[in-house]
């Protein structure tokens, strides 16, 4: 099991941000994160990877206890967001270097490491350009393969498509697919529904709490929907938190 | 006379172009969407029309007025909601709409009917400040106070970027209303499903318009045949074994199911070659395209 949430609860004063919630995810499996704006899914990502302690309830990632140990987390998950991936002003190998460093990466590994991401990415020959100059499309998948380059268990991609055009949402996207056919477990929020559709299992949070969980037929199936846009619809237009 | 019309317009940064060439006509009334990536120059294009920036050639005129010469008299006719949030964070919700309201020289009673509908909505939240609203929330207001003095014209950049697909629903469902108001409503998104509520859309990449018209005739006019399968097993070999056979321009995934693409083949002969590939093709069909489909059909010999 890569991700196990049992009861997991966060309050912020007396507002409960996410309010029990359970839930597992299978090592390599994709798993669509799905919500609302303001449904929680921020604050339950934070207390997964580490960086906010859940009020109560427990989760283990990559085999490690979330509140008693913190800190191993990180070095055991990846992350990547829309907003914040890669330095623009640091070239694309001193981008690779400077996170894996950070992960924990041994020197003399890094540089074996990097020579291989880099031929696989067809960007070797633009080791050395800065990562700003590069088309957003080619930022957009080295953030992925930099976020992904200590081979962690677990990989956190925060909306990593967002204003990404359709092209190469769906290169990323089978970049997710090669990721998660090598192992790693991937966790993933997007508003795109047609992407939670490539998910092999999506959760819908509603006002802190999973609404509905599974595959993406079964959760058409159950509410005979035609589309998870109509799924997501039929869940989290009744929210009663104003996204 | 149309409401907005831009012309030949070019505009660099340093080395890069981020418009190159576009030109557009917005007639009253109508709501009209441009459709592209992050880098497309979506803002760029907005910023011109708004009178913030100059172009390096070419000209926009927006309600009659050039948007150089008679940048003052744009700037009271028009509502311009930008991408980033620019209220002000430390003024309440109702602080920041009165404060919209003052400068334009009206107050908020007077034009309340047009923004009731979306104020409702945050009205609750009226002595909050702007910069604790959670992001939904912050766009209904940015939204309220782009319309507060009543524009001829709304521009709107990328209002839906980052909301997640119940508000998006709700927030087109606002435009729609305005729009039969008689506001003219000019709109950016990357989101490629919104295109077919606009009467007209622009589709824009690397600082060029590649396609202009209503959402129905891009469709329209597609040119290929394009196809669907569900396909079982690993998607990335499907991808790649698809993509292989002869005939097929393009195989790329689409929701829970493949699209196809190929100019040449009939369902019977792609049915026949899929099928000696080793596909199981029962679920494969011809579909109709979307405008996302017309997006990733596009090649540098599609440019307007």
């Amino acid at each position: 099991m890569a991700i196990h949430a049992e009861s997991l609860t966060k309050q912020f004063g007396n507002f409960t941000a996410v309010d029990n919630i359970s839930f597992s995810v299978e090592k390599g499996e994709i798993f669509g994160f799905l919500g609302a704006n303001g449904a929680g899914k921020t604050t339950a990502m934070r207390m997964l990877c580490g960086l906010s302690r859940p009020t109560s309830g427990k989760a283990v990632v990559a085999g490690i206890d979330v509140v008693k140990d913190p800190e191993k987390i990180k070095r055991r998950i990846g992350y990547m967001s829309q907003r914040f991936s890669l330095y623009d002003d640091l070239t694309v190998s001193e981008n690779m270097t400077l996170f894996a460093g950070i992960y924990g990466m041994r020197e003399k590994d890094i540089a074996a490491k990097r020579t291989a991401v880099l031929t696989r990415l067809g960007l070797y020959d633009e080791r050395d350009i800065l990562v700003g100059s590069l088309p957003l499309g080619w930022k957009q998948k080295l953030a992925f393969s930099v976020s992904i380059f200590h081979e962690p268990a677990v990989v956190f991609l925060d909306e990593p498509t967002g204003g990404v055009d359709p092209v190469t949402r769906r290169q990323f996207w089978r970049q997710i697919y090669e990721a998660s056919e090598r192992g790693i477990t991937v966790f993933v929020t997007t508003h795109y529904m047609d992407e939670a559709e490539y998910c092999h299992r999506v959760s819908i949070m509603v006002d802190g709490r999973i609404a509905a969980m599974g595959t993406p037929s079964e959760l058409k199936a159950s509410l005979g929907a035609g589309t998870m846009d109509d799924v997501f619809y039929m869940l989290a237009r009744n929210a009663e938190r104003i996204g | 006379m149309a409401e907005v019309s831009v012309r030949n317009v070019r505009l660099s940064y340093g080395k890069i172009q981020a418009l190159k060439d576009v030109s557009l006509e917005v007639e009253e009334g109508s709501l009209f969407g441009i459709i592209g990536p992050d880098g497309a120059g979506k803002t760029s294009l907005f910023r011109i029309m708004t009178t913030l920036i100059v172009p390096d050639s070419g000209s926009a005129q927006v309600c009659g007025y050039d948007t150089v010469k008679d940048m003052m008299e744009i700037r009271r006719l028009v509502g311009y909601m930008p991408g980033h949030f620019s209220l002000y964070q430390d003024l309440t919700v109702e602080e920041n709409l009165s404060l919209f309201a003052s400068v334009f020289n009206t107050t908020v009673q007077e034009n309340y009917s047009l923004v009731e509908d979306i104020y409702r909505q945050i009205e609750p939240f009226r002595k909050r400040r702007a910069g604790k609203l959670s992001g939904g929330m912050k766009q209904k207001l940015a939204l309220c106070c782009a319309m507060i003095h009543r524009p001829r014209v709304l521009f709107l950049d990328e209002p839906t970027t980052g909301v997640d697909p119940v508000s998006r629903k709700e927030f087109w469902q606002m435009l729609s209303r305005l729009k039969a108001q008689g506001m003219t409503i000019i709109v950016s998104t990357p989101y490629m499903d919104e295109a077919s509520l606009c009467d007209t859309v622009s589709l824009m990449k690397d600082g060029r318009f590649f396609k202009t018209d209503s959402p129905g005739a891009i469709t329209e006019k597609f040119g290929k045949r394009l196809f669907e399968i569900k396909a079982g097993g690993s998607t990335v070999k499907a991808l790649d074994g698809l993509a292989a056979i002869d005939g097929v321009q393009a195989c790329y995934p689409f929701g829970d199911r493949l699209h196809i693409v190929s100019s040449s083949l009939s369902l019977a002969e792609l049915s026949e070659r899929a099928a000696s590939a080793g596909y199981d093709i029962s679920t494969l069909a011809e579909c109709t395209p979307t405008v996302e489909d017309c997006f990733m059909d596009f090649d540098n010999n599609d440019y307007e």
